[in-house]
């Protein structure tokens, strides 16, 4: 019953991967500590195992429609370990509690700016479909 | 080097940076960082910008998997219970955002956004 918790879980995290663009991590974590034991640093690991999956099949469908920008994607891809060792430094140097704020505070700032720009623009609608399923 | 190649080329490794940073700092995946980024700045559409995250998050995640796996904290097999549905999903749900609006989209990922800091603050 666990693991079938534990596979729906991921199914959902797949699908707010593909909508939204990210990893699917926010629901595999809680999959992996909840429903499969692990403890939260084991569960944060193994949840990259279920990411890449997710981010290649991801990234092969959005490519097909013509909405994958392939060397700007890799560029980030490939720059990011720079920010993961700038993160260790800060992480070192300022308390966690000061860090958890201030990165919630700017994620809501940053979700304002989203909604802002897009009650303010012309409504897109979804391109007619040329869906090659 | 023009001076706008130099410009987008910066402005992809501060975004590469804040991704890298925030993920390695709190666990929150990349895309978080590199999605509203590539619409506010770059101005992406969003189905380009969540196409794109999810390429960059290729590269992120398989160096962050080999890396913690050396440091034997991977489980593989659970890895795998849950991200074999997963990869189902995703091919839904790259379906499904082929027919919402980008407006709709937005507003999505502002909720997720909103989602992930509350979970920052009481987590």
């Amino acid at each position: 019953m666990e693991y079938l918790a534990a596979a729906l879980l991921g199914l959902a995290g797949g699908v707010v991967g593909g909508v939204l663009g990210v990893g699917g991590g926010i629901l595999f974590v809680p999959a992996l500590t909840i429903f499969l034991d692990e403890p939260q640093l084991v569960a944060q690991a193994t949840s990259l195992v279920a990411v890449i999956p997710v981010a290649i099949v991801g990234t092969w469908r959005q490519h097909r429609h013509g909405n994958v920008r392939l060397a700007d994607g890799i560029l980030i891809g490939v720059l990011s370990p720079l920010g993961v060792v700038a993160g260790v430094v800060v992480s070192n140097a300022v308390s966690e509690r000061v860090l958890e704020l201030s990165f919630a505070g700017l994620l809501l700032v940053v979700a304002a700016q989203l909604v802002r720009r897009a009650l303010r623009s012309e409504p897109r609608e979804a391109p007619p479909q040329a869906d090659a399923a | 080097m023009t001076g706008s190649t130099r410009d987008r080329l910066l402005k992809l490794g501060v975004i590469a940076t804040a991704a890298g940073a925030f993920s390695g700092m709190f666990g929150v995946g990349g895309g978080t960082v590199i999605v509203p980024l590539l619409i506010l700045w770059f101005a992406y559409g969003e189905r380009e910008a969540t196409g794109t995250s999810l390429a960059a998050i290729v590269v992120i995640a398989l160096v962050a998997a080999l890396a913690q796996g050396a440091y034997g904290n991977v489980d593989l097999l659970r890895g795998a219970l849950v991200g074999a549905p997963a990869a189902v999903g995703v091919i839904l749900g790259t379906s499904l955002q082929q027919r919402l609006s980008e407006r709709a989209i937005s507003i999505l990922f502002a909720a997720l956004l909103v989602v992930v800091a509350v979970e920052l603050v009481i987590g």
